[in-house]
């Protein structure tokens, strides 16, 4: 029943594409100044269904309805409502389904918000953004459709896999998808600029708003993955480098990039190509991204989304987008004159571009060399994270001292007036990192300058902060809040690196280990049986004797019975100035566990400032609608 | 559109790259096991779990008439259930190596302590590197060598009695 109604609502939507494409097209050749009422009826109706199909498999997760091959596979009847619900996009073909929706959804809200840019450039957005979702409607219809019936029916469920059961892990998807899927607007609406010759300063404003809502979720997306992968994953860490975040890394790269340029574009009128190429490059890495993640290219945490066949039909799809976008691009491209003052804001913000696209680079080659390896030579290698440190971490320097730097030079000329509070603030940031340096423990000489330059970033926009309350302007704040994130984020991830304890040790019940000014005993063992899983859960006594406090944690070791899966729960004590962290394993056959303890320095304020990073974007988001 | 030679290169790497994308998923059939039987092992080294200083190769192979590659783990609960077959084996005319898959060096030999050790020779494989050469994505997993290295059998899951008895057929 519900297959039905699922496959009949997707039908829908594919036909309303197709009919939207040929009004859109139709309407391109008539005059007036208006796109017809019949298109903007023809979109509503196309978003309502979609969404409607969406609801569709959510009450089959959330009724259980097992006749649907998906539900069967990826639920079960104990599962806590909320994690039914998240189960919905927890698996290919949802979030699929998922993926589908946010075109849709943004290819409507596009037509209507910006009803005062030019028609045939609109129409053209349009024509594009359906022939994506024509294109992902096929695949989802031919290959991965999440509405295939299933019969007999079967009575329970397989479950779905138990360290995606989490709250962090339920709403990662959802934000990723806005990110990366939303990109796809402004990829249309690029090659919609192409061909209309809609381009410079109104193109700038008709896509900046969708640009910066896609931002502002990759990075929250990103963010919570990371969280997810630090209490969840039970090593202590929350970057990897692991493949799959380097692809979630190289859209933002690009879409970083972008936002920067834009505003170039707005206010000078120049760059325009450039913001082209961005726009398009951020969607083209983003359907890599789904392509290398899915089609089981690369082995990481996500590898349960994976299937070769799903490969080809991407693969197919991105080399058609990638070529028509070339095509496309070369035709049209006419080269621009630049005449930027050397010390000019510009000049600043094309180095932020440098820089983007450098990071890019070195991520897409730590990313794509296995694989090419492997194609051409057979060898098998992964690069790890001394290859990104190594590459990345120097040019961090250069790149916090222009974030400092760049914004505070004024359009076109600046004065050299800035130079004195440079090297103040430089000074500034030198002594407070020797003050870390001497009182806390000895680093390298990067580190050092990575530390310098981080102190100045924050330093610099304190100033900007109290220069901002003088003059009473919220305009600076967005940028103020994003930047002084990312310097405070840089300078806590080096202090938790510099200074974080890990110890690894086996431990029975009443055992006593001591580890630095830290008592560790390990008082007992509970078991508890919950809805879906049984928790063995240890109860440890953690004394400080540095300031005798005591603290207790109580790690878990869950068993899971659909699937059946153990996964082990780090304890985790969040404080102000340092993170507790401990993992219990069971030593099979024997009393003792397998411990390991870590105290993470400054680790809540690793969350805070990437927060910060996104929060910018949504004040920014904010300040836009009051102007209006 | 005039041809530069800009263009043909931005062609020409964006071609590159979706050709290798697509040899990439071709490739993926290396987790295929089937392929496996019929084919030598080769660049086979392995290092002993409790001392890097021990080391089999393929030459150590080439002298028993058959080998029984077998991977396990203290993690792995299936690996439990196949473990009396395995030293069922250990008196037959086959040698045993045993490959401790992503595991702790305590927990694995506390598992042997526990169990018996039926292998000739205990390797490690950490980080699960050698366990890709030979397409296992998962554990329990045995390999069954004659002495020309040729793979002669391969068994995905725990060694039951009906695959116990297939080994003995084929070593007869």
């Amino acid at each position: 029943m519900l297959s039905n109604i699922g496959i009949g609502l997707v039908f829908l939507v594919l036909i309303l594409s197709f009919s939207i494409i040929y009004k859109a097209i139709f309407n391109l050749e008539t005059s007036g100044q208006f796109i017809k009422k019949n298109i903007y009826t023809l979109s509503l109706f196309q978003t309502t269904f979609t969404i409607l199909c969406f609801f569709t498999l959510i009450i089959g997760f959330i009724n259980s309805d097992f006749s649907l091959i998906n539900v069967y596979e990826n639920s079960h009847t104990t599962k806590p409502i909320f994690y039914k619900i998240a189960g919905t996009w927890g698996n290919h073909e949802g979030s699929l389904l998922l993926w589908v929706n946010i075109l849709v959804i943004f290819s409507y809200l596009f037509l209507v918000f910006n009803h005062t840019h030019n028609k045939k450039f609109r129409l053209y957005t349009l024509i594009f953004q359906n022939i994506l979702i024509l294109g992902f409607l096929f695949f989802l219809l031919l290959n991965s459709n999440p509405f295939n019936a299933i019969y007999p029916i079967p009575l329970e469920g397989l479950g779905l896999n138990p360290i995606l059961q989490d709250p962090a892990l339920a709403i990662h998807p959802p934000l990723l998808y806005v990110g990366f899927v939303g990109c796809s607007i402004y990829f249309s609406a690029a090659l919609a600029s192409l061909l209309s010759g809609y381009g410079g300063k109104l193109f700038a404003q008709s896509i900046k708003t969708w640009v910066k809502i896609s931002w502002c979720f990759q990075t929250l997306g990103i963010i919570v993955g990371s969280i997810w992968a630090y209490y969840e994953l039970g090593w202590g860490g929350f970057w990897f480098w692991d493949p799959v975040e380097n692809a979630s890394l190289l859209p933002w790269f690009a879409i970083t990039a972008l936002m920067h340029s834009l505003i170039v574009l707005e206010k000078r009128n120049t760059l325009y190509f450039w913001v082209i190429i961005l726009c398009l490059l951020t969607f083209i890495l983003s359907v890599t991204g789904t392509f290398l993640v899915r089609s089981g290219i690369l082995n990481s945490v996500h590898t349960f989304a994976s299937d070769p066949s799903r490969g080809i039909y991407i693969l197919l799809f991105l080399s058609l987008m990638i070529f028509s976008s070339l095509v496309m691009f070369f035709k049209k491209y006419k080269k621009e004159t630049y005449n930027f003052n050397l010390k000019s804001r510009e000049t600043f913000i094309l180095a932020n571009n440098w820089f983007m696209a450098f990071f890019l680079i070195t991520v897409l080659i730590g990313m794509l060399y296995p694989i090419f390896l492997d194609v051409l030579t057979n060898v098998k290698i992964s690069v790890g994270p001394p290859f990104f440190n190594i590459v990345i971490i120097p040019l961090v320097v250069p790149f916090l001292f222009l974030m400092a730097v760049g914004p505070k030079f004024g359009w076109i000329k600046s004065q050299n007036k800035i130079l004195h509070k440079i090297l103040f603030l430089i000074l500034s940031a030198v002594v407070i990192n020797l003050f870390i340096f001497y009182f806390f423990g000895k680093y390298s000489f990067l580190s050092n300058l990575i530390f310098i330059t981080a102190i100045f970033l924050i330093l610099y926009l304190a100033l900007d902060i109290k220069e901002l309350i003088n003059k009473k302007s919220k305009l600076e704040l967005p940028r103020i809040i994003s930047h002084l994130g990312f310097g405070m984020l840089v300078f806590f991830i080096g202090i938790n690196y510099q200074f974080s304890l890990e110890e690894d040790f086996n431990l029975k019940v009443g055992g006593i280990k001591k580890i630095d000014n830290y008592e560790i005993n390990f008082k007992n063992i509970k078991i508890k049986e919950n809805k879906n899983y049984k928790a063995v859960i240890g109860k440890f006594k953690i004394i400080n004797n540095k300031n005798n406090s005591v603290q207790y944690l109580d790690p878990e070791i869950r068993i899971y019975s659909n699937p059946d899966t153990l996964t082990y729960e780090a304890a985790i004590k969040t404080r102000i100035t340092s993170d507790l962290y401990l993992t219990m394993s069971n030593v099979s056959r024997s009393e003792y566990y397998n411990i390991k303890f870590q105290n993470k320095p400054f680790m809540i304020w690793i969350w805070i400032s990437a927060f910060m990073i996104a929060l910018g974007g949504f004040v920014q988001l904010t300040l836009k609608k009051n102007e209006h | 559109m005039n041809i530069s030679i800009f263009k043909i290169i931005i062609f020409s790497f964006a071609i590159f790259f979706l050709f290798i994308f697509w040899q990439g998923l071709k490739k993926n059939n290396n987790y295929d096991t089937k392929r496996l039987i019929g084919s030598r092992i080769s660049n086979f080294q392995l290092i002993g779990m409790n001392n890097d200083d021990q080391y089999i190769s393929e030459d150590n192979l080439k002298k028993n008439q058959f080998t029984l590659i077998n991977f396990f783990a203290s993690w792995c609960s299936p690996c439990r259930t196949e473990h009396k077959y395995l030293l069922n084996l250990s008196n037959k005319k086959i040698k045993l190596i045993g490959i401790n898959f992503k595991d702790k060096k305590n927990n694995a030999n506390n598992f042997l302590k526990e169990l018996g050790n039926p292998y000739d020779f205990v390797g490690k494989d950490v980080d699960g590197k050698i366990s890709i050469l030979f397409g296992v994505y998962g554990i329990p997993e045995s390999i069954l060598v004659d002495s020309n290295l040729t793979v002669i059998k391969k068994i995905v899951g725990p060694i039951d009695q009906t695959q116990y008895d297939k080994i003995l057929k084929l070593i007869q």
